[in-house]
């Protein structure tokens, strides 16, 4: 596993134009700031976590990445070059180093096609000119990788299982050997004995394949079981970046301590002693964030300071940063 | 503890490989369809009319164009069908072989309406795919000129163009062909709206696909559904449209024929004891008619997502 | 006597490709005041279970079997005197709170003609009794929110509007199902809060159906874990999470990730959850089973004691061999 940092984000925000109700043709649409100034690096073969609960960004923030949708400002440096600066067709070289998979595992495949024509597509589109046989060859070995009887070629989609349509989303992924491979709540829409068969599969073919992963997730435990470092996401902000092993065991911004101990825990005797730590009032409307930090409207620390002055997000030592005034 | 089991999966894997090849959506459908006996039956009538169209000439004694000087004038008495004249189907009033005549108006109906519907599918649907898949101001303009060429009187223009450039079938198709697939663009642009967004398309994007594939291997075969279901019920009105256009008296020029114009013949004469020159012909024209839309209403029913 | 008695439930639904059995020969009951867990995932049926106690199966749906409810049959009655059961008796919250209430009706109208048809006060009282309802279940500024839709809501208070309406009439027993799982986890512990408050407050009874370990760590006296139909495990909470003797119940302890625990891999469970239209005979686990002998796929197995009187597994082969 090298450590060569393969992306660098820097400063990226994304934001949508949105008509409210009530609103008349000529009226100027809102801003809704999706993602705001975020800016993280990855290694080769190193999972980034991102975790945050609704509107915290983390779908927009992977779009923005893979340039699915517009980035107001920032950059997105791959192997030193800014994708964001390019044009479409400049851009489509790199797509075959980037990949994404999706969060409802049937959705993400055509149903009109049968899996082995899905996951032999990223291969044909880059490399048009390869013989048939070879495509073959290539869609037998990836099946295999992940789990798949290369005798289901000829069947589509509809005849699996959810596990089963995500390892062919996964071997979709995988055919052209990216270095990057984006996953967007891959596990949240299965089933939890099979939510730990996916999870094992791609921290297997992590490791086979010199991978890195960027791991977009609700649920912070498993979160946490396949990340080497997590970044914790706020009404679009970064409030807190660590290694995973410190996020649960020193978090420091009070979003991220509230998250981890909102998380249930299965054993009774853990659970039901827990101090709970409750948030209390509602997501204020990403169309008009509180000044200052977006979190004090819900934070017991909060105070004068925090809704004058945007936390800054910084270092508090071993990789460990956060945005926040009153920081542990 | 449990350990994964590898064998078991492994036997798993086997079970499901055994139970034969792919299901494809379509063999689904396919089954469906033939569950549905209105359809299904449609089908075979449809398919034997068509049969008839080109084996039937072959049994006749008489040409389309053939008058028979002995009927001539007086097709009340010896016009009627009968298998020794070789009328099968009986004369018109002039005399000509209404069995050949009808055969004659099966096949230019039919080719009319069939390539007629082709023409707006092919047309309609990479149109509306296009447009549903850009999106934007290019989705605007294109939708507005079908705005404009929807609301231009379709009657009128077709008479105008006959009255002024002649009678022909060429003309029928360029009239008919102009402005038939605007209907089938607009639907087409809705589910393409709807496709749009699916994951699949986006996982497509993603992997770098051009935008030229994604609209022919991604959107229009899962377009195709609504595409057959519409386009059954296409051929009809584009028959119709040539039959009312025939029945005017603008249609294919004689001594061709269609349903129409045979149609049109037959109630001209129909207060003169010879009905058989409008039943047969109107028989011929409402049964395909009818086929076509059980048909269509089977296919519906077949391709229809909350079946699966 | 217990609140409610279930014996022998049976589940079936005609379908063109014939029946299919979605829960199979469930035994359990609850007493005043407990909360009970009823865990599975995909094909378990517990969602079914409780539709089939309740009268809300789909119309191609039948129950079998015998449901007691404060020593009354209530299994397959008229649906008028089901009416009167629901809402006064037993309560339901769903999953999904945007599509349990009517998106064109305001919140204040649909609470109160609950309390209006079930209770027959008039129209200022049971305008008065929900929102003092919804003072309970926290929502802030109850007085003017009343007035609102239920878009105009969060999902999360969308969640404790449900809860608010199921309570008006102080039901002995509200039914769950997998109330939070739709919800960001922070907004879940909020809810499960806000319930075993109100458990503590208002003493119903609680049926609790869910996917989510944790939570069922964390809220329930009891739990059952169901597989493809049938009861693999039920007893105290605490007596099944420290000894699991099922090796489904074993499985899927294993198979969650915990938050505290940072072992190297994830032990799973091998294949694919039960595809109930071609359910394989005896044991519904049996196919998954690394401990399954030649009884296991013939024979379904009965619910037997483990230690004490209430922990019982459905397993034919003896729990020391399974660990």
């Amino acid at each position: 596993m090298s450590n060569q940092t393969i992306l660098e984000v820097k400063n990226l925000k994304v934001s949508f134009d949105v008509a409210s109700e009530g609103d008349m043709p000529w009226t100027k649409a809102k801003k809704l700031q999706a993602v705001n100034n975020i800016s993280f690096s990855l290694n080769a073969g190193e999972t980034l976590g991102v975790v945050g609960e609704s509107g915290c960004g983390k779908s927009t923030l992977a779009r923005a990445i893979v340039k699915m949708v517009p980035a107001e400002s920032g950059e997105v440096v791959w192997l030193g070059q800014d994708l964001l600066e390019l044009s479409n067709s400049e851009t489509r070289p790199y797509r075959k180093q980037i990949q994404m998979i999706f969060q409802d595992p049937l959705a993400s495949l055509n149903p009109r096609m049968n899996i082995g024509e899905i996951i032999a597509e990223p291969l044909r589109t880059h490399y048009p000119k390869t013989p048939e046989s070879d495509v073959q060859a290539r869609v037998s070995d990836v099946m295999d990788k992940v789990g798949l009887h290369d005798n289901l070629m000829n069947r589509y989609p509809h005849e699996f299982s959810g596990g089963q349509c995500q390892r062919i989303g996964i071997a979709r992924a995988l055919i052209l050997k990216p270095k990057l491979v984006i996953c967007d709540e891959p596990v949240s829409a299965l089933d939890v004995s099979i939510q730990a068969q996916v999870v094992n599969l791609l921290m297997d073919l992590q490791e086979e394949m010199d991978l890195a992963l960027i791991f977009i997730a609700h649920d912070l435990s498993v979160v946490k079981h396949i990340s080497t470092k997590i970044m914790v996401l706020y009404l679009g902000n970064m409030v807190e970046l660590a290694n995973s092993d410190d996020i649960y065991k020193s978090p420091s911004h009070p979003y991220t301590q509230a998250l981890i101990s909102a998380v249930p825990i299965p054993d009774p005797s853990v659970e039901k002693n827990k101090d709970l730590i409750l948030i209390e009032g509602d997501l204020p409307s990403p169309i008009n964030p509180p000044s200052g930090c977006v979190f004090r409207t819900r934070c017991q620390k909060a105070q004068e300071v925090c809704a004058n002055e945007m936390p800054e997000f910084k270092s508090k030592g071993q990789d460990h940063n956060v945005a926040c005034h009153f920081h542990d | 503890m449990i350990v994964a089991n590898k064998g078991k999966i492994k036997t798993m894997a086997e079970n499901l490989s055994e139970s034969g090849a792919g299901r494809s959506l379509w063999k689904d459908a396919r089954i469906r369809f033939m569950q549905n006996k209105a359809a299904t039956i449609s089908l075979f009538i449809l398919l034997s009319i068509v049969l008839f169209s080109f084996i039937g000439p072959y049994f006749a004694v008489w040409s389309y164009e053939q008058i028979d000087w002995n009927a001539m004038g007086s097709a009340a008495r010896v016009g009627m069908p009968s298998i020794e004249s070789g009328h099968f189907f009986g004369t018109d009033d002039l005399g000509r072989d209404l069995y050949s005549r009808v055969i004659q108006g099966t096949q230019i109906s039919l080719m009319v309406g069939v390539l007629g519907a082709t023409v707006a599918v092919i047309v309609g649907t990479l149109y509306g795919a296009t447009s549903g898949y850009l999106g934007g101001k290019t989705d605007q303009i294109m939708m507005r000129i079908v705005d404009i060429l929807m609301s231009i009187p379709y009657m009128f223009v077709l008479i105008l163009l006959l009255v002024v450039f002649g009678r022909s079938i060429g003309m029928l198709f360029i009239g008919i062909g102009l402005l038939s697939w605007l209907d089938m663009s607009r639907i087409v642009r809705g589910q393409t709206l709807n496709l749009k967004n699916k994951e699949f398309i986006e996982a497509a994007r993603v992997t770098g696909v051009s935008d030229f594939k994604i609209i022919t291997r991604h959107i229009v075969p899962n377009l195709l559904g609504i595409v057959a279901v519409y386009a059954t019920l296409l051929v009809p009105g584009i028959i119709l449209a040539e039959s009312f256009i025939s029945f005017l008296g603008l249609g294919v020029q004689e001594p061709s024929t269609s349903w129409g114009a045979l149609i049109k013949e037959g109630a001209g004469t129909i207060s003169y004891d010879t009905e058989w020159q409008l039943l047969f012909p109107l028989a011929f024209f409402v049964v395909s008619l009818f086929c076509f839309y059980f048909i269509g209403d089977g296919l519906r029913d077949a391709l229809d997502p909350k079946e699966r | 006597m217990s609140l409610l008695d279930v014996k022998n439930l049976k589940v079936e639904f005609e379908t063109a490709d014939g029946i299919v059995s979605a829960v199979n020969n469930v035994n359990f009951s609850i007493d005043e005041g407990k909360i009970l867990a009823i865990v599975g995932e995909s094909g378990s049926g517990k969602s079914q279970t409780v539709f089939g106690m309740t009268g809300l199966l789909d119309h191609n749906g039948r129950a079998t079997g015998s449901v007691t409810f404060e020593g009354e049959e209530i299994l397959n009655l008229s649906n008028q005197k089901l009416n009167q059961i629901r809402a006064e008796k037993i309560s339901m919250i769903f999953q999904d709170p945007m599509t349990s209430l009517n998106p064109y009706v305001r919140v204040s109208e649909q609470m109160t003609e609950v309390l209006i048809h079930h209770k027959n006060l008039s129209k200022s009282d049971a305008l008065k009794q929900s929102i003092s309802m919804l003072d309970a279940v926290r929502i802030p500024d109850a007085n003017n929110r009343i007035r609102m839709y239920p878009h105009e809501f969060s999902g999360g208070m969308r969640q404790r509007v449900m809860i608010a309406m199921s309570l008006l009439c102080r039901p002995k027993l509200l039914i769950a199902d997998e109330p939070t799982t739709a919800l960001d986890v922070t907004v879940q512990a909020q809810i499960m809060k806000l319930l075993a408050d109100l458990q503590k407050d208002f003493g119903m009874s609680i049926i609790l159906i869910t996917h989510d370990l944790g939570v069922v760590a964390g809220s329930s006296d009891d739990m059952l874990v169901m597989y493809g139909g049938e009861i693999m495990e039920i007893g105290k909470t605490e007596s099944i999470f420290s000894s699991p003797t099922h090796p489904y119940t074993q499985g899927l302890m294993s198979a969650v990730p915990r938050l505290d625990d940072s072992e190297e891999r994830l032990i799973t469970i091998p294949g694919n959850p039960p595809n109930m239209m071609k359910a394989p005979e005896g044991c519904p686990f049996s196919p998954r089973c690394n401990f399954a002998i030649d009884t296991c796929s013939s024979k379904s197995a009965v619910l037997s004691k483990v230690n004490d009187n209430d922990h019982l597994r459905a397993c034919h082969v003896a729990k020391e061999l399974i660990s």
